[in-house]
């Protein structure tokens, strides 16, 4: 079985996942909304899926796959408990801008 | 026979039984003791004494001796050392424990009058029931190792007991003093202790014997150093020259504590521990010679001492400190059985002696010193007269119990050899003295015209007179089993007493020269504190020097201080202290401080508070180690990286090569 069509380049599939991941990381840096940080988070973790299952599909090998279970696992659950806290934290502080949620700083 | 005949009716108590129920006593009280009421605390305080006695009791039975029970778990069980924790009950250990527990319980009776008012009632009980744990640990001990542990452990109650009122600033120096005091004799005894090891390969007392027994021709050497660090041990104990400092300051504890630990049984565990180890002194004659020297120097010494001295505990103990110095002479003579004689008479005697005094204190609402009492003879009659009997009977005045056993280490002194005599002259000298000083603090307690201000004394509630009976009647009646037969039941433990002498009546000609010496001491008393009060004072002016020598204890305290003491304190205060504590330590740990300050003020910086600065740092710490592993560990990743990129270039060649040629 093949999900990916033969004639496109592994490198490509490679340079979309960075492309994504480093979405990710300048999404986290410089958004202040917490709630895009976390998404930024969901599409740093998934760019790496797609790093996975590219080499999965490279390699043969099942292994990649079921790492691709295990982060979206990981993902889910550390969505809820995220989630969770945010709303604890706006609660608190009624805010939802990272830069105000400080209290930690010596 | 008998014992086969009547075995259904033999109760046999296990010895564990006899520590565990003070143990217990301890527990309960320590720990529940300030949340339960007074009553409940009271019967468990006396119920622990009291079933230990009616265990030891039981066991009492001649026929069963020597009881030896191992706990049944390994104590130590190391490579080439094996200890398990034994209790044994023979001859010797019996009327010890009889003393111990019988003589405890009825101080803990004393106790419960004496102590009634007191805020750390539940406190002291439980400190006492302590006490009587190990000490019954420490005379039941089936190996040295046990006994030490005994010996530590009253050696803590003693200390505990001497600070019970620690707000006062002198109790609880004079707690310290008794526990370092200790801590110098313990040292040698642990000396010993290592040194039987080596020599024997084990702690076992029965061992021990069986060893040396297999090695008839084996003396001196070794065993003499032996001997020597056990001696050590003693002394610092049982408070004999030069380690006997401790105990005249040990009165500030409470009265009952000075009785049962500083007069009966705790200061006589270095006599009960020379004796246990016979058969190691019996190979140094000049390990015992050592003893004998000790025990009739201290004798003396401290009968001087007591003389000259006001506070009516202090007199009793120094008079302590000089009749255990008896007992050591009487072991330092092997006469072992006249010792233990001495040991248990002593116990009756002098417990009574603490016991009355503290009557007598409790009568005149705490005072202690002699010249302010006088006149108490009708005022307090019971104690009057059972302070007489015990009075009576330390001064050694035929038939009360003290005569009995002074005597027989008399004796057993004379008859040892030529310096034998020298010993005998000054147990005489001691036993005039011990007279003269008993007789002097019974007259100015009792005798002439009242010297207190307190008019109102009273006489003791019951529970603290009736000890005083029994002590009493003990007192009177605790010699009368006679040194033949109590050689006699002590001969499997200590052998069979070897005191004979060719003269006809020598024994008795002693024994008559002993009372009249004994009877002088009575006259002089009488003389000088009853009918001319005047001349005491007259006959200290005439020897100033001498006198103040006496009531200054011959300055051994403060000998002590200026060699001992002072330097010590200079070297841990000023070397230790400040050297070695304030510049080297203090200085290393404030600079070690420093640089985690100083450091934790730059690393600081970057606790921003800002989480997009602390993912900043996150991803260039990532990429940092991306390009780690992509240019330290593999070096050639870089060409591949290379030949990707250029794969890359060819791709996007090819696909729009494609992508036109497919417009086409």
């Amino acid at each position: 079985m093949n999900f990916l069509p033969h004639d496109v380049p592994l490198t490509w599939y490679l340079l979309l996942s960075a492309a994504l991941f480093s979405l990710g990381i300048v999404g986290f840096l410089f958004k202040r909304n917490i709630i895009t940080v976390f998404m930024s988070i969901e599409l740093m973790l998934n760019a790496v899926n797609l790093s996975f299952v590219t080499f999965a599909h490279q390699w043969h090998a099942v292994k990649g796959q079921i790492f691709v279970f295990f982060v979206m696992m990981v993902a889910a659950a550390e969505a809820a408990v995220g989630l969770a806290i945010i709303i604890a934290v706006f609660r608190v502080r009624a805010t939802l801008s990272v830069d105000r949620i400080d209290l930690m700083k010596l | 026979m008998n014992a086969i005949i009547h075995h259904e009716f033999i109760i046999y108590a296990h010895l564990w039984l006899i520590p565990l129920a003070p143990f217990l006593g301890f527990l309960v009280n320590g720990v529940l003791g300030r949340h339960l009421p007074k009553w409940l605390v009271t019967t468990v305080a006396l119920l622990a004494p009291f079933a230990s006695f009616s265990a030891v009791l039981c066991d009492s039975n001649a026929s069963l001796l020597p009881a030896v029970e191992t706990l049944p778990f390994p104590w130590l069980n190391l490579p080439g050392l094996h200890i398990d924790f034994t209790l044994t009950l023979d001859q010797l250990s019996l009327v010890m424990v009889l003393v111990v527990t019988g003589v405890g319980f009825l101080i803990h009776i004393y106790s419960v009058g004496y102590m009634h008012d007191d805020p750390g009632y539940a406190r002291y009980f439980s400190y006492l029931n302590l006490f009587l744990f190990f000490m019954t640990t420490l005379v039941l001990a089936g190996n040295v190792l046990v006994m030490f542990v005994g010996w530590e452990g009253v050696g803590l109650a003693s200390y505990l007991l001497i600070g019970f009122w620690f707000q006062k600033p002198s109790a609880a120096s004079a707690g310290m003093k008794a526990f370092i005091v200790n801590r110098i004799g313990d040292f040698g005894f642990l000396i010993g202790i290592f040194l039987l090891l080596a020599s024997f390969g084990t702690l076992t007392f029965a061992e021990i014997a069986t060893k040396l027994a297999a090695s008839p021709a084996w003396t001196g050497g070794i065993l003499t150093v032996i001997c020597l660090c056990l001696l050590a041990g003693a002394t610092g104990k049982s408070a004999q020259l030069p380690l006997y400092v401790w105990l005249p300051d040990a009165m500030e504890g409470p009265t009952p504590v000075s009785a049962l630990i500083h007069a009966a049984t705790m200061v006589t565990a270095g006599v009960y521990m020379i004796a246990r180890f016979h058969f190691l002194f019996d190979r140094s004659p000049f390990a015992l010679s050592v003893v004998a020297i000790v025990g009739a120097a201290t004798a003396l010494f401290a009968a001087t001492m007591g003389l000259a001295q006001n506070d009516i505990k202090r007199v009793l103990a120094y008079s302590t400190i000089s009749q255990l110095g008896y007992m050591f002479l009487g072991c330092g003579v092997a006469a072992y059985s006249a010792a233990i004689f001495h040991l248990m008479t002593h116990a009756f005697f002098k417990a009574l002696l603490f016991l009355a005094a503290g009557s007598v204190i409790h009568a005149l609402g705490g005072e202690q010193d002699l010249r302010k009492m006088g006149g108490l003879r009708k005022k307090i009659p019971i104690t009057f007269w059972t302070m007489t009997a015990a009075v009576v009977a330390i001064a050694g005045i035929w038939p009360f119990a003290g005569f009995f056993s002074k005597d027989a280490i008399l004796y057993a002194a004379f008859l040892q050899g030529n310096g034998g005599k020298v010993f005998w002259f000054v147990g005489l000298v001691t036993a005039l003295l011990t007279a003269l000083y008993m007789l002097r603090l019974w007259y100015l307690a009792f005798f002439g015209e009242s010297r207190s201000h307190d008019v109102h004394a009273h006489e003791s509630p019951w529970s603290m007179l009736s000890p005083l009976v029994i002590l009493a009647a003990l007192s009177v009646c605790g010699g009368w089993i006679g040194i033949e037969r109590f050689s006699a039941f002590l001969s499997p433990v200590l052998g069979a007493r070897s005191a004979e002498s060719a003269t006809p009546h020598l024994e008795l000609y002693l024994s008559i020269l002993a009372v009249a010496v004994a009877l002088e001491g009575w006259l002089i008393a009488d003389k000088y504190y009853r009918r001319k009060t005047e001349r005491p004072a007259q006959v200290a002016a005439a020897v100033p020097g001498l006198y103040k020598l006496l009531s200054n204890k011959y300055y051994v305290d403060e000998i002590y201080n200026a060699v001992f003491v002072r330097p010590l304190l200079v070297i841990s205060r000023y070397i230790l202290g400040w050297v070695v504590d304030g510049a080297i330590l203090g200085g290393a740990a404030w600079l070690l401080g420093g640089i985690a300050t100083f450091g934790g003020a730059i690393l600081q910086r970057w606790q921003s508070g800002n989480i997009r600065s602390y993912a900043a740092w996150l991803a260039a710490g990532a990429a940092a180690v991306l390009l780690f592993v992509l240019l330290v560990s593999s070096p050639h990743t870089w060409s591949l990286l290379l030949l990707h990129v250029e794969s890359i270039h060819r791709a996007s060649h090819i696909a729009v090569t494609q992508l036109t040629q497919a417009g086409h």
